[in-house]
């Protein structure tokens, strides 16, 4: 009997340390969130950023510029909020499709979605097609990369993952070709360096638009991992033994592949390619809080939007020059994600 | 409670890998199938699990057909117990057993309660409640084992379907394994189980099946079916099986021994 019992308390209180993490990571994310208001060319104080933010829903006697809310609710707010869900997007895109390919090597780009939408973006740049046509096409080739991957797989490998893995990789490269392709026409005063600079991926360009477009694809995304929660999860044992548990593997990698695309093309469309995060993040999770799905999935959401939001308020707190994002989400994260893995040594195997 | 009708699988049409294969397997049986390697014994338990499906023949569960049931009523009525390697991620053995559950929760919905006392009662039943927040992947290869069977007692299913259960452990483990076999079948479940151990049928099974390209030789009781002569045209290397006696209690039982005499390596001139 007291074997039991003391089970159960270790079982309550394993579920509570799980809890209390998220919560922490979540009050230190909203806490980021309002500090990044400060960071930036024009200087303001907390009391007129709530004064601004309130305005839109109460009654407040404009004392600031018009000048200063426009940067606070036009520049500043969806760059905030951008970073946050394409942080957290790519994140638990990577989570999603590490515990599918029952690989930590794996990336939300793995299926190629992200050359898909790097030669559509830069097809669409040299045509001259403006910001709203770059993002579309970046989308629909990225989009079309995933489903060219995911048929050639179901033609020639059945149920075997192995070949989906390979499809993506294969249709990447494709899509890495044309891109080069495109690079070598581009002129090279303007198309050239614009091209080079999406793909390393910038949220200087992100406006209110931007965060409506990315929040329901997010939302319906998210909604649909969750409700497959505990099947992912069971993949992770393997496919046949998933199987042999009662989840029907089929739909669930459709489930998987669909959100993590949709999520990471997105991403990818808003705001250019960012590497390393969907790589990564699910690794930090994973030393905090083990390996089940549904709790990396939380947490690397959690650490994904934070990091990406450290990063881009360095970048714009660093003036003068536009560092773009991808180079330094790898140039800060792998000196913390190495000094991580030596303290922390929850092995992978 | 499992009754399989003239069974066939092939991946392709040359290469038939069951022909008509037909066996039941009652309630408390342990039926052990014995064979050589790459002979279809483990095509034959994937396609009991529906991981195959069969070109001809049915499989019936008390009298239900279920050759076309879903992966999430299956679960309910078989349960896998795979051989015991890595996982890719750090997960507890607790989390692990918790899978087992998958088939018994509604879309979206977590464990309750009582789906986690059912997992602390596997592990408490099989004595590793110890180890529920050890990582799977830095466990021995017995107490590994011993979760899988945990994660399958957890799936309530009644026919526990185990390949080589007893693969890659010590006599200890070995022993350990059998022993829960044996009182898993008591309590009702009804267990199969390939071997590459033709002993462990006198030590643990009450029928054993012996399977070769693609059919069954011979099944029944081990005292009547595991003979010298069986197990030697079986493996095609001799074997033989005889009687020891057990010090100190003087008990009785086989044992099959192969046998070693021609030279494989020719030598060099």
């Amino acid at each position: 009997m007291d074997k039991v019992s003391v089970f159960k308390n270790t079982n309550i209180k394993s579920k509570n340390g799980f809890l209390l993490k998220v919560v922490i990571l979540f009050a230190l994310l909203v806490c980021l969130f309002f500090l990044s208001f400060f960071i930036g060319r024009y200087d303001i104080s907390l009391k007129t950023l709530i004064d601004i933010f309130a305005s839109n829903f109460i009654h407040i006697e404009q004392y600031w510029e018009d000048t200063l809310a426009m940067v606070i609710e036009e520049v500043r707010f969806p760059r905030i909020m951008l970073a946050i869900l394409i942080g957290g997007a790519l994140s638990v895109s990577g989570a999603s499709y590490q515990t599918l390919f029952k690989n930590p090597m794996v990336s939300p780009d793995i299926l190629g979605v992200s050359a898909g939408a790097g030669f559509g973006a830069a097809l669409a740049m040299i045509n001259g097609a403006n910001w709203v046509g770059i993002q579309g096409s970046a989308f629909v080739f990225g989009l079309a990369a995933v489903i060219i991957a995911f048929t050639i797989a179901q033609v020639f490998g059945g149920r075997s993952f192995t070949v989906l893995i390979l499809g993506g990789i294969v249709v990447g490269s494709f899509f890495g070709a044309l891109l080069s392709i495109i690079k070598t026409v581009a002129d090279t005063e303007n198309e050239l360096p614009a091209i080079t600079f999406w793909l390393m991926g910038s949220l200087s360009r992100g406006d209110n638009d931007d965060v409506l477009i990315m929040l329901p694809a997010l939302i319906i995304s998210l909604a649909l991992l969750f409700l497959f929660r505990h099947h992912i999860n069971a993949l992770s044992a393997g496919e046949d033994v998933a199987q042999t548990l009662g989840v029907n593997v089929t739909l669930v990698k459709i489930v998987i592949v669909s959100s993590s695309t949709l999520m990471t093309v997105v991403s990818v469309a808003v705001c250019g390619i960012i590497g390393w995060i969907g790589l990564v993040i699910p690794h930090f999770a994973r030393m905090l809080v083990g390996a089940s799905y549904s709790k990396i999935a939380v947490v690397s959401f959690l650490m994904g939007g934070f990091f990406l939001l450290c990063i881009d308020n360095i970048i714009r707190g660093v003036q003068g020059v536009d560092i773009p994002l991808g180079v330094l989400t790898a140039l800060i994260g792998t000196p913390v994600f190495a000094l991580l893995l030596t303290k922390l040594k929850r092995g992978w195997n | 409670m499992l009754e399989v009708d003239s069974l066939k699988f092939y991946y392709n049409r040359e290469q038939v890998i069951i022909k008509d294969i037909s066996f039941s397997l009652h309630e408390h049986d342990i039926l052990c199938l014995l064979g050589p390697n790459g002979t279809g014994k483990t095509t034959l338990l994937r396609c009991l699990l529906a991981l195959n499906k069969p070109i001809a023949g049915n499989i019936f569960i008390d009298g239900v057909n279920i050759t076309k049931t879903k992966s999430s009523k299956m679960a309910k009525y078989l349960a896998y117990v795979p051989q015991a390697s890595s996982m890719a991620f750090p997960y507890e053995a607790e989390e692990i057993v918790l899978m087992g559950r998958i088939a018994h929760l509604s879309l979206g919905a977590s464990p309750t309660k009582k789906d986690r006392d059912i997992c602390c009662e596997a592990m408490e039943c099989l004595g590793i409640s110890h180890l529920r927040s050890k990582l799977f992947n830095k466990m021995s290869g017995g107490e590994r084992q011993m979760v899988l069977v945990a994660r399958a007692m957890a799936q309530q299913a009644r026919i526990l379907v185990m390949d080589e259960p007893t693969a890659n452990l010590d006599y200890s483990n070995q022993v350990k394994i059998l022993q829960i076999i044996n009182q898993l079948s008591e309590e009702g479940y009804s267990i199969l189980m390939t071997s590459h151990f033709p002993d462990h049928a006198f030590l643990a099974c009450n029928r054993v099946m012996l399977m070769r390209d693609g059919v069954i030789m011979a099944c029944g009781t081990p005292d009547k079916v595991v003979t010298s002569d069986s197990l030697s045209n079986l493996y095609q290397t001799h074997v033989c099986v005889t009687e020891a006696t057990l010090y100190p209690d003087d008990t009785r039982t086989k044992v099959c021994i192969p046998v070693m005499r021609k030279k494989i390596l020719k030598e060099n001139n």
